[in-house]
């Protein structure tokens, strides 16, 4: 079990490259810093885009779980 | 000793030196449906990397941002016929392989919906959300008689030089033609 608290589930299901990224992007204004979000996403890309993103735009993917068929991403606003 | 002095003096240097901007200039000139589908990924991908991200259109690339439902006045016979030959906007490109009389393509827009692929209008709202600069070519417009006021409704688009897009292109990290 995680031991951080999701404040937020962005369900980002059935989006292709690059949506998933560029919404969670355009999310992360109306999150608070050091909150926890998780994002649901059926991209297969997704699992190597997010933690490129969040090292280039600064935060942070505290996990990322496959299961059949979905992708779960934990992502922590730094800043 | 000496090495280590070196050393120090060039990190210096590098220290002092302005670093080229967070941003992406790229060079939209092909007029189909996949490079332009290619171009509007890397640009919305980059805009939510935090990057700034500039768009000049020119050439073959400009005839894909005409909206289908503004019309310029004012245009001599070569021109109105530039007009006709060229797509007018995004959803009459063809794909640059296997457009296969119309088949091709047709097929290629299927799958996209199938697969949830966002079609080029989603893109280029989802730009414009994103504050994606878009520079059309004032040269290129004037050559195939194309205008401003026959371009799509977009938040930041303005024709503009080579001057423009070079400057840009100078201060950005990553410079792209497609």
């Amino acid at each position: 079990m995680a031991d951080y608290e999701i404040k937020k589930t962005l369900d980002y299901k059935g989006l292709a490259c690059p949506m998933p990224i560029v919404k969670t992007s355009m999310e992360m204004p109306k999150i608070a810093v050091g909150d926890v979000v998780e994002i649901l996403s059926t991209d297969p890309g997704s699992i190597a885009d997010f933690p490129a993103w969040a090292r280039t735009t600064g935060q942070a993917v505290l996990e990322v779980k496959q299961e059949p068929g979905l992708i779960r991403i934990y992502v922590k606003r730094q800043k | 000793m000496d090495f280590e002095k070196e050393l120090l003096a060039l990190k210096q240097q590098v220290a002092d030196k302005p670093g080229p901007e967070n941003k992406l200039t790229m060079i939209v000139f092909s007029g189909e449906l996949d490079k332009h589908l290619a171009a509007l990924i890397i640009a919305t991908g980059a805009a939510a990397m935090g990057m700034k991200v500039v768009l000049f259109y020119t050439f073959w690339g400009t005839a894909a941002l005409r909206s289908p439902k503004k019309k310029a006045n004012g245009k001599n016979l070569i021109e109105k016929m530039f007009g006709i030959m060229l797509p007018r906007g995004n959803n009459k490109l063809i794909l640059s392989k296997m457009h296969t009389l119309g088949a091709g393509t047709a097929m290629i827009k299927g799958l996209m919906k199938k697969k949830h692929i966002a079609s080029l209008d989603e893109m280029y709202e989802m730009a414009g959300a994103l504050g994606v600069q878009i520079y059309v070519c004032e040269m290129s417009m004037d050559l195939m008689g194309m205008k401003m006021e026959e371009m799509i409704d977009y938040p930041n688009i303005r024709s503009a030089g080579v001057a423009t897009m070079l400057a840009d292109a100078k201060e950005s990290s990553v410079q792209f033609f497609i």
